[in-house]
């Protein structure tokens, strides 16, 4: 076995994990699972580094290249360098009160700092644009979704018809006429949506969460005691 | 109707003794509870900390002009040091609770939803205590009662409670004398997640016997994964057609147990696609997943006896940003089209655009993830899914090692309990309900609240 590539790293994970299980019940213990959450989080500082650099190295050669698209490797490395060259020297930041004088005093994300422009009037209306594309999306997989091709399609065509119709004041004057506090007024489809939510629903998503919990309990014992290590390149 | 005027002097006399009169007999002054006595306060024994039972005898005044008491609570010895680092402390309460409103409300990614919040956070600033904490009211509890679990307190920290009547009418009583200092310590072993250790350890258990009898000879046999079976048709297609395989290891960190088990099945999938001779794509939201994905898929080129057709440029970073690293994968497929695209990690709001775009190109797509409020996306948009369990059965499926097998079947002996403890909770909970039974609906309460609460 390889000392540095496989056994070390496989000793890292069985004992990080049994920390982690350990500090769940122990309190006294429970700031070394804290400790080494830390330790992840130093690694991933490092990686950040990593992903830089590869981030130039892949559009540098796109653009060396002069492939398809390549003009927009040129757009990404112009945002990545001035959002850099913004956050490292702290452009447009206000220096902390107690330093008035010292200009790195200042908050890099402080309200009225480049790096909050950018984010604020940038990042967040980009996000907001891909974001929204999910109206559109969810409008067309639900077209495919819905098609009454077979019995458990239909099924899910009128469950859906329920809860759609139930969420909106349409659906809601549509039954308006069934008494509410008669022996037919969970058949209002306010009331049929909530039904349905709260039982078939719930139940579906626990049996889910329940293999999901078993799944995850599974996978973790079988990486912390090496059985699988497919994740560190070697799986057979 | 003859108008009433005042304007005579005597006239204004009587109306004040009138009016006088009226308040006296409409609003008479009461006089405010008397406060509760003999407050006791002590550690709650065999738990993680914090948390402090309180006690105290009722005050004397009668229970229906009684509205309730207020718990009140006071920390010691508390320094400027202190009064700041709880300041920051406040602070990253503030925005973790917005961080889960963002959560709920909306399909963002945690480290998008926690800079968000933190923004907000910093714009509105949280209160800084500036001395040393007074008297804090902690909870009211009903008028009937007489004893309070106080949670959420410092560990080893020291505490003072006191407790006022309220009365029907608002007022307060006087606050009783207050408690002996008290300090919520941390037990060595937390009693309340006993439970749960006694599950942690029977399925470990199980699982490790089943790995055992599998490495001994035991045949397993695992019911067929569509989704997985298709693995080898996505690829062989992907090869015909002379086109790209597409691999997303979801949006987390390597800290998700999701992204580790993507990363395995790209392993898997990897390896095929040596065989097969056809391009793996694998553009990544984290720069530790590109290292480990790298790992992985060389490793698989590897045992395929190709590795020469290695190409790590095809495994990349791209952004840790949600919707950046979405409008780069949308735009990727739109103008490469892969003929397979493999969806396997940790996916939010995301997941619907990636499909919806695999589909637009008509590329054969299958998902897998743990994240139950994704499932419903991917299985209206993509031609197969591994819901929840199967995702991570999937190492072990594609694998076929006994030993990976056998871990799959000790999960089942997980699921057996599982389904014994809810027909158990299902069956006491109906006869709770029909013979109204005060010890049956104490074995429920300590089902839904000691078993499932841990």
């Amino acid at each position: 076995m390889q000392i540095l590539t496989r056994l070390i790293p496989l000793l890292i994970t069985g004992i990080a994990g049994l920390v982690m299980i350990v500090s769940a019940f122990i309190p006294y213990t429970s700031e070394w699972g804290k400790i080494a959450g830390q330790f992840f989080n130093i690694l991933a500082a490092f990686a950040f580094v990593l992903g830089g650099g590869n981030l130039l190295k892949v559009h540098l050669k796109k653009i060396s290249d002069q492939g398809a698209g390549w003009g927009y490797s040129g757009v990404v490395l112009v945002c990545f360098l001035v959002t850099l060259f913004v956050g490292l020297f702290k452009i447009g930041t206000y220096p902390n009160p107690s330093y008035p004088d010292v200009h790195f005093s200042g908050e890099t994300q402080g309200t009225g700092s480049g790096f909050w422009w950018a984010y604020e009037y940038v990042f967040k209306p980009l996000t907001a644009t891909m974001f929204s594309i999910l109206a559109f999306y969810v409008a067309s997989a639900a077209f495919r979704a819905f098609r009454a091709k077979n019995f458990e399609a239909i099924l899910l065509l009128g469950t859906a018809f329920i809860i759609l119709l139930g969420s909106v004041s349409a659906g809601v004057f549509l039954t308006d006429w069934i008494p509410n506090a008669g022996p037919f007024g969970d058949l209002r489809l306010e009331n049929l949506r909530i039904y349905i939510m709260q039982v078939f629903n719930t139940a579906g998503t626990r049996a889910i969460m329940i293999g999901i919990a078993l799944g995850i309990a599974s996978t973790s014992l079988k990486i912390m005691l090496g059985i699988d290590r497919s994740f560190l390149g070697s799986g057979d | 109707m003859p108008r009433i005027e005042l304007r005579n002097p005597l006239a204004w006399i009587l109306g004040a003794l009138f009016a006088a009169f009226a308040c006296s007999t409409s609003a008479p002054a009461s006089a405010p509870p008397q406060p509760p006595t003999e407050l006791s306060a002590r550690d709650k024994p065999w738990d993680g900390g914090g948390v402090i039972f309180l006690e105290w005898t009722a005050s004397t005044t009668p229970l229906d002009q009684l509205q309730g008491y207020e718990v009140l609570a006071r920390e010691l010895g508390v320094t400027a040091a202190e009064l700041a680092d709880q300041t920051e402390r406040a602070a990253d309460a503030a925005a973790e609770r917005e961080t889960e409103s963002l959560l709920e409300g909306e399909g963002i990614a945690p480290e998008d939803a926690d800079q968000q919040a933190r923004l907000e956070v910093r714009a509105d600033p949280v209160a800084v205590p500036v001395e040393q904490p007074e008297w804090k009211s902690i909870a009211i509890v009903p008028a009937g009662q007489t004893d309070y679990e106080a949670t959420g307190l410092e560990k080893d920290r020291s505490y003072e409670f006191a407790i006022r009547a309220i009365g029907a009418d608002k007022s307060l009583s006087a606050p009783s004398a207050s408690s002996p200092p008290v300090v919520p310590e941390a037990a060595w072993f937390n009693l309340s997640k006993l439970p749960l250790l006694v599950a942690l350890v029977l399925i470990s258990a199980a699982v490790l016997v089943f790995v055992v009898l599998a490495r001994g000879g035991m045949v397993m046999k695992i019911r067929t994964i569509a989704g997985l079976k298709a693995v080898d048709e996505a690829v062989g297609r992907a090869t015909e057609m002379g086109r790209s395989i597409l691999y997303i290891n979801g949006i987390q960190d390597m800290d998700d147990l999701q992204t580790v088990a993507g990363v395995t099945v790209l392993g898997r999938v990897a390896k095929t696609a040596a065989e097969y001779d056809a391009k793996i794509e694998v553009p990544t939201s984290r720069s530790l997943v590109m290292t480990a994905s790298r790992e992985t898929v060389h490793a698989s080129y590897f045992s395929a006896g190709r590795p020469d057709a290695y190409n790590p440029d095809l495994i990349y970073y791209v952004t840790d940003e949600q919707f950046g690293f979405v409008a780069y994968v949308s735009g990727m497929m739109t103008r490469e089209k892969p003929a397979a695209c493999f969806y396997m990690g940790s996916f939010f709001a995301e997941s619907l655009i990636l499909a919806e775009t695999g589909n637009s190109v008509g590329a054969i797509q299958i998902a897998g993830t743990a994240n139950p409020s994704q499932l419903p996306f991917f299985v209206a948009a993509c031609d197969y899914t591994l819901i929840g369990e199967e995702f991570f059965a999937a190492s072990a499926y594609l694998s076929g090692q006994p030993d990976q097998l056998g871990s799959l079947k000790g999960q089942d002996v997980g699921k057996i309990l599982a389904g014994l403890f809810i027909l158990v909770g299902v069956v006491l909970a109906t006869i709770q309900a029909i013979s109204g039974s005060t010890g049956l609906e104490e074995a429920v309460r300590f089902l839904k609240d000691v078993i499932l609460g841990s």
